[in-house]
């Protein structure tokens, strides 16, 4: 029932797909199922004390500290915080792609599939790294070579780790440009990447994530330096395409609106921290910790008075070395008092499930209802 | 792409002439002529040959006679050795003062670049320190001084090869090794810069997060990429060797057209001048037109547009 | 729920903190070892310059003939006579003394030659891309084609020998002459070099902003476009000095530089040349002085390209 089986019309605008409750649901079936034999693992990304420490000239900058999260097999979670929070370099160490110097994975365990990655040789990471994991990174332009064509250049992972023979592969790659939607993919497969716009570039790091048909994507800011009109088609793109291949999604953004839109949960990290987390619904129905009020509060809103200042929080965020006992939001806070200075407070349960914020004040026992 | 090499082809024209004119007025600021410095001649025999040459016209009819001479292929005659012209002096030795460059070119090409590239991937290790090593050896020593060193160590002390000459290999090896151990050094600073920036850039992670073997890498992307900036700085390499190459003919005692042209100078050999120069200029500029075509050529961002 | 209000004051939480352009260029300098000894052999260079013939224990032209006859006339080894710590060559000049000389002139012949480069080629590049695509810059673009394809060398070769016998080519022991000579070739990089940070610094948005408000055409070029496109050029003036010497030091072994009796490093080589095998410090003394300076500035070249590279900035 779903249109979108044969290859997008070679007419320009790609086809755009509504998918019924009913096909997401069979389609998350279907990813759960496509487990294979006997890991039995709970959920395909399992993440577990994850420290990620930067040894710099001026001091060792701890910028993922102690991150634990899951992401289940076909579900889009969302990591959200402003610039330096840690969220991109939590992506990196779950592919292993922390440059080494200056950085290091201190701690932690990363399970995917059920496999600690973090104990597997360079070569078997290699040999998960565009097969089951697919990476879209921020900035198209920089991100691909600009001396190869973008045939070429998707066709990579393929090659490598599929072993398809040369025509079975060239038919594999112009499947995935038609189907991130580039009109007459054929003919452009010899085209360089300088000769596509930025939304076009995009479309191609979705095909290249894509192309061996990975059980997790990793997601970095995918829309963040694109027109806010391409913004929207991207973003569709990537929920559309991950639906219909049953792919897991770690969206990074800084974006609430994105994330809102995009995803099952959504952590907040802060400082290299988690600072909340839960289903979509609870974080922007009912936030439990005063950061996350601060950013939906800085939402402009239709209803907004023209004229009044934006809202902003004051203050920037901590440098991360020889992070302080205190929690790190408490300098930037309204709400502190002596215990957020003092000592941090932990990732703990609000109302039901598994709804969690690291707060002194929202607790049971906090000074906030 | 072919009204751009077109552009630059026909550009060189003038360019050398404006060289050889250039050349030309210096030369005959020169004090004395091309008389003065051999046996005394009394001034009217003086007087004779200067008329019989053409030395007595001014300079600029001078000038033209030797374009129009030119122009028929004709250099001229030599001042120095009277019983050559200066084409069958040319024919003789410009063969080997291109086989001169042409070995220092590739000596400093395949050795400057992988030296770069081993220290750029081996970056803050070993590697990197040996390969800086051997650079800073390579800029430290003026042309000339490695030639002393290279003689004193490989032919007068280990008697391994000849002090001089152009007959056969053995006496390639230490001019070739003088004339291109700058060089090698400069290539090698110049791509070890290029890789190390080029594996900070974006693209190089994604090619590690398709998992791709670090061979792969390295060659399909960066060394691609780092390579084309090296491409821009080979003209300039070569017209160093080219300008180079005469001191070590002088040293080594190598019959081609560099040492001419010293012995040109201090003869006021006027035509062994001009040709030489123009013969240097013009290699100088074709070669630029060619580094300028290649790295339009392999760059894909200047090739379509 | 509103957070803007009055921030509590960060504690025992530091924050981050910004600093200038100037002041992280130097931090990254300080950080490059090999830059850093660069630098010091810079400096000691420059005081060899211009302290050295101050200090030496001889006038550089003196000829102890007496030292030498004792010593059957021929050139005394370093460390040997205390009144000649490194020795003499054949005629009882004082190497150390020589050396010295050779330092001021090397070290003049660098920095005269980078500021004709400058004088010359920052005019001249700053129109070409001031006013870009006109007559002007075509004129003056095509001049510079013309220079570069000059074989340097030959040039500066040909210059020298040309001037040499006039009282231009004799000023200062034909010191004179090699710095015209040599910065005759020099200016083309650096003018190229200027022009193209025109072209693209003419571009950028805060020009368009100067403008907008009725900055002067001079006033955008000077306080905006100079300061923001002079890094390159340093490094490239700095690069040049290495590139000098070399070539004053060529022109002095074939003898078309700088005259006896002064004694340039390259000259010394030249004249020690011959009597390598017997008394191998005449020349390996004003050997190593010359790798030591070529070395010097080129590290410190190198440190200052990476200290200002501005993609560098924020990162380490």
């Amino acid at each position: 029932m779903l249109p979108a089986e044969e290859d997008v019309p070679a007419a320009d605008a790609p086809t755009i797909v509504e998918l019924s409750p009913d096909d997401v649901l069979r389609a998350r079936t279907e990813a759960v199922a496509k487990v294979g034999i006997g890991r039995d693992a709970d959920h395909l990304l399992e993440v577990r004390g994850l420290s990620t420490h930067f040894y710099t000239p001026d001091g060792i900058v701890q910028a993922v500290d102690d991150v634990s999260f899951d992401v289940g097999y076909g579900e889009t979670l969302g990591l959200v915080g402003e610039s330096g929070c840690g969220k991109s370099v939590s992506a990196l160490s779950i592919a292993r792609l922390v440059p080494d110097p200056p950085g290091k994975i201190v701690a932690g365990e990363i399970l995917f599939d059920g496999i600690d990655v973090l104990k597997l040789s360079a070569e078997d990471m290699r040999k998960l790294r565009g097969k089951e994991i697919g990476f879209i990174f921020q900035d198209p332009l920089t991100s691909l070579n600009p001396t190869l064509t973008i045939g070429y250049q998707i066709g990579e992972a393929i090659r490598e780790h599929l072993g398809l023979s040369d025509k079975a592969a060239q038919e594999r790659i112009v499947e995935l440009l038609s189907k991130v939607g580039i009109p007459r993919a054929r003919e452009r497969l010899k085209d360089y990447p300088f000769q596509f716009s930025g939304g076009m570039r995009q479309r191609v790091m979705i095909a290249i994530a894509l192309s061996c048909d990975p059980k997790l994507i990793l997601a970095d800011e995918p829309t963040t330096a694109l027109d806010v009109t391409i913004q929207a088609q991207i973003l569709e793109l990537i929920q559309r395409l991950s639906d219909e291949f049953s792919t897991a999604v770690l969206l990074i953004t800084h974006d609430l609106g994105i994330a809102a839109g995009m995803c099952d949960r959504v952590n907040v990290m802060y400082a290299g921290r988690i600072v909340e987390t839960g289903t979509v619904d609870e974080l922007f129905e009912n936030p439990q910790m005063p950061y996350a009020w601060g950013l939906l509060d800085s939402l402009p809103r239709i209803d907004d008075i023209r004229g009044e200042r934006l809202r902003t929080i004051d203050g920037m965020p901590p440098l991360l070395i020889r992070p302080a006992a205190a929690c790190r939001f408490n300098p930037r806070c309204a709400y502190a008092r002596d215990i957020c200075r003092s000592s941090e407070p932990g990732l703990t349960a609000r109302g039901n499930g598994d709804h969690m914020a690291r707060c002194w004040a929202t607790e049971t026992e906090g000074w906030i209802a | 792409m072919g009204t751009y090499i077109l552009k630059r082809v026909l550009w060189l024209i003038p360019v050398v002439f404006a060289v050889s004119a250039i050349t030309f007025t210096l030369m005959h600021m020169v004090p004395g002529g091309p008389w003065s410095s051999e046996r005394a001649v009394s001034p009217g025999v003086q007087a004779k040959i200067n008329k019989q040459y053409g030395l007595d016209k001014p300079i600029p009819l001078q000038y033209v006679d030797w374009v129009v001479s030119l122009a028929q292929g004709d250099f001229g005659p030599s001042f120095r050795y009277a019983d050559r012209s200066v084409n069958a002096i040319i024919a003789d030795g410009l063969p080997k003062s291109i086989q001169l460059g042409v070995m220092a070119f590739i000596v400093a090409v395949a050795l400057g670049i992988p030296l770069g590239v081993f220290a750029a991937l081996g970056h803050n290790k070993a590697p990197d320190y040996a390969a800086t090593g051997i650079s800073i050896i390579g800029i430290a020593t003026p042309s000339f001084v490695l030639a002393i060193l290279l003689v004193v160590l490989f032919s007068v002390v280990l008697k391994w090869f000849p002090t001089g000459g152009w007959k056969g290999p053995e006496t390639w090896v230490l001019p070739v090794i003088a004339l291109a151990g700058y060089q090698v050094a400069v290539i090698a600073r110049y791509t070890r810069a290029s890789m190390l920036e080029v594996t900070r850039k974006d693209y190089i992670r994604t090619a590690q997060s398709k998992g791709l073997r670090s061979r792969a890498v390295v060659t399909r992307h960066m060394l691609r990429n780092a390579l084309i900036p090296v491409v821009t700085i080979l003209g300039p390499i070569f017209a160093f060797l080219v300008t180079g190459s005469f001191i070590i003919e002088t040293f080594f005692g190598i019959p081609g057209i560099g040492r001419y042209y010293v012995q040109g100078i201090a003869g006021r050999d006027y035509g062994m001048i001009m040709a030489t120069t123009v013969i240097f200029a013009l290699a100088v500029a074709v070669l630029n037109v060619i580094v300028d075509v290649l790295y339009a050529f392999i760059d894909p961002r200047i090739r379509y547009s | 729920m509103a957070t803007n209000q009055q921030a509590i004051p960060a504690t025992a939480v530091q924050t981050r903190q910004s600093s200038g352009v100037w002041r992280d260029a130097i931090g990254r300098l300080r950080k490059n070892r090999l830059a850093v000894v660069g630098f010091f052999g810079v400096c000691f260079l420059l005081f060899l310059g211009v302290f050295g013939p101050m200090l030496a224990p001889w006038p550089y032209y003196a000829q102890d003939t007496a030292a030498v006859a004792a010593n059957g006339f021929k050139p005394i080894p370093p460390f040997q006579d205390p009144s000649h710590i490194l020795g003499t060559d054949g005629l009882g000049q004082d190497m150390l003394s020589r050396m010295l000389d050779g330092a001021r002139i090397s070290l003049t012949v660098a920095l005269v030659v980078q500021l004709v480069v400058l004088l010359i080629g920052v005019p001249i590049g700053a129109l070409a891309g001031w006013y870009s695509g006109s007559r002007l810059d075509n004129g003056l673009m095509r001049f510079t084609d013309v220079m570069y394809a000059f074989p340097d060398l030959l040039l500066i070769i040909l210059f020298s020998v040309a001037f040499r016998e006039t009282a231009f080519g004799q000023a200062m022991n034909g010191l004179l002459l090699v710095f015209v000579a040599i910065g005759l070739t020099a200016w083309v990089t650096v003018a190229r070099l200027v022009r193209g940070q025109f072209l693209s610094l003419k571009e950028m948005e805060f020009v368009e902003a100067a403008q907008a408000i009725g900055v002067s055409d001079r006033n955008i070029v000077i306080r905006h476009l100079l300061p923001n496109g002079i890094s390159p050029i340093i490094v490239a003036v700095t690069l040049g000095i290495p590139a000098a010497i070399l070539a004053e030091a060529t022109l002095a072994y074939i003898g078309v530089g700088v005259q006896p009796p002064r004694a340039s490093w390259g000259s010394l080589i030249a004249a020690g040349q011959p009597f390598i095998r017997s008394y191998p410090h005449l020349t390996y003394l004003p050997g190593i002085m010359i790798a030591a300076a070529l070395i010097s500035f080129t590290f410190l070249g190198d440190g200052l390209r990476d200290a200002l590279d501005p993609k560098l900035k924020g990162k380490q």
